[in-house]
């Protein structure tokens, strides 16, 4: 015991450290997208582990067939939307059950991933050939990298957080987090909440290939299984986002961006836990064992509080 | 000038070819004139909401044509009949999005049958509007404009729910027992704005109720309904001068049996 106490380092978890808060940021787009499909829309949307994978493979694809490193990056978000739209239709067009569809497009992606790259699993793309927009180079290289990588990642998650806001505050937005909460009150209000969803779920895969495209930039490769697993990690995030300044963001003006930044802080302690407990020498392959009860966890505490007050209740009318 | 709404011989059968098939509108018609105020009673199962829902467009029809405004409107899909109706359920619940505050769902409510853009969805010009709207209810709902809907009462839902669905000028309104979750006292609150707000607008309606005696206070016309279709329509002085013994006695006289209704209130 003492001898695994010894063998434990903290100056290497500190140095882990800003990789996670730099996978966690990237992430944390991902989570945005997350978050309006399963909190918004209240749809458990699978197709993200493929949309991620999606995202990255294309935007590798396109920058080592010289497409610009940032219109590669930004076309990955139209390309993670066609995989919200596909499954969108099969739900709304085709009657599918929404986290069925999601699945049947979260598989098909990883045939299309794996013709995308070439018939390959795995694709590398180098920092030292293009001016990647991310990398794990930035962030262990020299301070001067490390700072402008850390601001232009923080810019770029407030923009991103200021423009979510404002689109659910338009007319549109409106109408989507009114299908989310009341599908019959929406339609009674005009709204078609078949196009809704799809729009929403467009929207939601969009971000989700964006991260994915600086994510594979970040670790200097796609694969096809990146994404494996990737809409647990996105509702860790969430939920730790939630459960930590959940009560902290209600009681503000702008109550929704609050969550927003919430849930990509949530991202980024997901990721500082993660190597954390990595770092406590869990096996690398336990982590989604690890990742998977965090979340039943905190999906739990809600329903198990609930039914508690509620019997709670029953004891006092007796 | 056309009729605000006509059905013409819809028919409407649930769970076709099971054990459980239930001819829910045998042949339907009916005509409503521009201000008509129609109220409905039936028995259990008579079609009362099951009409609502047709002319609502929940789900297609098996035969029939509904024409509201001299628009046949029978192949719109729900969204897209919405512009045409105003609609105020049963279930305080169904008719607000309570996640959302107040003046947002009233935003929404405003945007009825408009395409939705990434225009602001609600101006501080339109805040203004439902305080005014909202200050006419009487209950003070014009200080929370931001309040969640889902912190509200029943009753209160229901009043936001009605201003919602007039706001529009709808061509009907169409209103399912909207007073039955409600306590005695709120219930003829929200009739009294019910009533309020179809004059005011000269709104044509529709409303369903379990109850007799405001079926005869309310409106100029009452229809009967039972297995599908309608047995008695009566309107004017005729409906004015009706009691309670007479609806029950017209209904045995009309269907050979006696009224079945567990919710119906007699007195």
């Amino acid at each position: 015991m003492a001898a695994y106490f010894a063998s434990l380092d903290i100056m290497n978890l500190f140095r882990a450290f800003p990789g996670s808060i730099a996978q966690g940021m990237i992430w944390g787009i991902m989570a945005i997208g997350v978050y309006i499909t399963f909190r918004v829309l209240d749809f458990a949307d699978l197709t993200v582990d493929g949309s991620l994978a999606l995202g990255a493979a294309s935007c590798v694809m396109l920058i080592r067939s010289g497409v610009p490193v940032v219109i590669a990056t930004l076309a990955s978000f139209l390309i993670g939307m066609v995989a919200g739209f596909v499954t969108g239709i099969l739900t709304t067009k085709l009657g599918i059950p929404g986290i069925l569809s999601s699945i049947l497009t979260q598989i098909a992606l990883y045939s299309i991933n794996y013709n995308i790259m070439g018939k390959k699993s795995n694709l590398s793309i180098s920092v030292d050939n293009y001016k990647l927009v991310a990398s794990l180079r930035y962030v262990t290289g020299p301070m001067g990298t490390r700072v402008i990588f850390f601001i232009g990642m923080a810019v770029f998650l407030f923009v991103l957080v200021g423009l979510t806001y404002s689109f659910f505050g338009t007319e549109v937005g409106h109408a989507i987090r009114a299908t989310g909460c009341n599908q019959n009150m929406a339609r009674a209000q005009g709204i078609n909440t078949n196009r809704i969803k799809v729009l929403t779920l467009m929207l939601s895969n969009g971000l989700v290939g964006l991260s994915g495209a600086i994510y594979g930039q970040y670790q200097g490769a796609s694969d096809v299984n990146m994404g494996r697993g990737a809409i647990v990690i996105g509702l860790a995030a969430v939920i730790i986002g939630e459960v930590l300044f959940g009560k902290f963001a209600a009681k503000r003006r702008m109550a929704f961006a609050f969550t927003l930044i919430a849930v990509i802080l949530g991202s980024i302690i997901y990721y500082m836990v993660y190597q954390f407990v990595l770092w406590l020498r869990m096996p690398s392959e336990n982590m989604k064992l690890f990742s998977a009860v965090v979340v039943a966890i905190f999906l739990a505490i809600p329903y198990l509080k609930d039914q508690k007050t509620s019997r709670k209740g029953v004891a006092a009318n007796e | 000038m056309s009729n605000a709404l006509e059905l013409k011989n819809i028919r409407k059968v649930f769970n076709r070819g099971t054990v459980n098939e239930k001819l829910a509108l045998d042949g339907l018609s009916l005509t409503l004139e521009d201000g008509d105020f129609v109220t409905v009673i039936g028995g259990n199962g008579a079609g009362k909401s099951t009409m609502l829902n047709a002319i609502a467009g929940v789900w297609p029809l098996d035969a029939g044509q509904i024409i509201v405004d001299g628009t046949d409107i029978t192949g719109l899909s729900e969204d897209k009949r919405a512009k045409y109706l105003g609609r105020v359920f049963q279930d305080p619940m169904t008719g607000t999005a309570a996640t959302m505050e107040i003046e947002e769902n009233m935003a929404l409510a405003l945007r009825r049958g408009q395409r939705r853009t990434l225009r602001w969805g609600i101006t501080p010009k339109e805040k203004e509007l439902f305080r005014e709207k909202l200050s006419s209810l009487g209950l003070g709902l014009e200080d929370r404009m931001t309040s969640k809907v889902g912190l509200l009462s029943g009753g209160q839902r229901q009043a936001i729910t009605l201003l919602m669905a007039s706001m529009k000028q709808p061509r009907l309104l169409l209103l399912d027992e909207h007073t039955a979750a409600l306590d005695p006292k709120t219930a003829a609150k929200v009739l009294e704005i019910s009533d309020q707000i179809i004059q005011e607008n000269h709104l044509t309606a529709m409303m369903v109720t379990h109850n007799m005696r405001d079926a005869i206070n309310h409106g100029n016309r009452l229809i009967m309904m039972n297995e599908g279709h309608i047995i008695y329509d009566v309107k004017g002085e005729e409906k004015k001068n009706l009691h309670v013994k007479d609806l029950l006695a017209k209904f045995e006289e009309a269907s050979g049996s006696e009224l079945d209704n567990d919710r119906m209130m007699l007195s």
